[in-house]
């Protein structure tokens, strides 16, 4: 990427909630299973967002984002949260 | 009585109820746009359908944070009435508004067709004038419109009468093969513990004309006609001016 990492980084998972209708993994399992892939016992499609954070230190992104993630990111109601913090830029 | 609608950027379904609400039930139609902080003084606020911030990150997640969400909220708090139709219900639904959400169609496309709304209950503003159990043709139109909430919050509904509308087959039974797009327990439209505030997925405003495919739409907003009028007789406060942009 080139230039400076500075800052942190937060990798948010968001994934439908067991037992939430996924029918848009249903229909990738069943394209794998067509490929030929029947191993693929279950797929779950959700969505990743990574934010670039400034002015905030390690613990204190955490919470942050956990925040975020409860406001925004996420709807408690369907979706289930990951939050991953790593050291450096997007 | 005066309608209030709100256009979100993406709300393609605000010009029709405000048709609806001046041409047809001959009242005051007021436009409200998505920075306004107030409401001007309107009893019913519509949020319509459409695809308000491009459905971006969730249908409905966007809306909810634009300025006038918190006047609608302090609307409904106090009382208020509001009607979420379409993606208004799913943008009531990420408020906090109403319980539960609407995820992908199981079918996985997205459906436009006319089916049959059976009435759960006659004790809201917005069905006060329909007999429970009467059937009502409406369009659908939606790709997210499958209703899920988790066994707490369902057994809550159907304890309190706030399932409103169900998805039903023409004899009025709600069988799975009516459902058209996976709603938990047939589920189109719900209301809050209060009752004054409604969602559901079904359009009325697109079903209050003959000659556009049947007016039982009509049903619902002449409800919230009568239901006003009963309340406050007579004593009609003049309109407080201001029409929207």
């Amino acid at each position: 990427m080139g230039g400076q990492a500075t800052g942190l980084t937060a990798r948010v998972t968001v994934t439908p909630k067991r037992g939430i209708l996924d029918p848009q993994g249903k229909a990738v399992q069943q394209s794998l299973h067509v490929l030929g892939f029947p191993e693929v016992a279950e797929v779950r499609v959700g969505k990743y967002v990574e934010l670039r954070l400034r002015d905030v230190d390690r613990a204190a992104a955490s919470a942050r984002v956990q925040a975020m993630c409860e406001q925004l990111l996420a709807n408690g109601v369907i979706e289930d949260f990951h939050v991953e913090i790593v050291e450096g830029g997007l | 009585m005066r309608w209030g609608v709100v256009t979100f950027p993406g709300s393609n379904d605000d010009r029709d109820m405000l048709r609806v609400a001046d041409r047809i039930l001959g009242d005051d139609a007021v436009s409200l746009w998505h920075k306004d902080e107030h409401l001007h003084g309107v009893d019913c606020v519509v949020l319509p359908g459409g695809f308000s911030y491009g459905d971006y990150l969730r249908c409905g997640a966007i809306a909810r944070f634009a300025p006038i969400m918190s006047a609608v909220a302090r609307h409904a708090a106090a009382g208020g009435l509001v009607l979420g139709i379409c993606n208004g219900f799913q943008i009531l639904c990420e408020a906090g508004l109403l319980p539960g959400a609407l995820v992908r169609n199981r079918g996985r496309r997205f459906v436009c067709d006319v089916i049959t709304a059976r009435v759960e209950t006659s004790d809201t503003p917005f069905t006060y004038g329909c007999r429970r159990g009467e059937l009502l043709e409406l369009p659908i139109k939606h790709g997210e419109g499958c209703y899920v909430a988790d066994e707490t919050t369902v057994a809550a509904l159907e304890a309190n009468e706030q399932v409103v509308f169900r998805y039903a087959d023409r004899a009025g039974r709600s069988v799975p093969e009516a459902n058209p797009n996976g709603s938990l327990a047939n589920i189109a439209g719900v209301c809050n513990p209060a009752r004054n505030v409604l969602g559901l997925m079904p359009h009325p405003e697109h079903a209050t004309d003959r000659l556009a495919g049947g007016e039982d739409g009509l049903k619902l907003f002449r409800s919230v006609q009568a239901w006003l009028g009963k309340r406050e007789p007579a004593s009609r406060r003049e309109p407080t001016v201001v029409p929207g942009p």
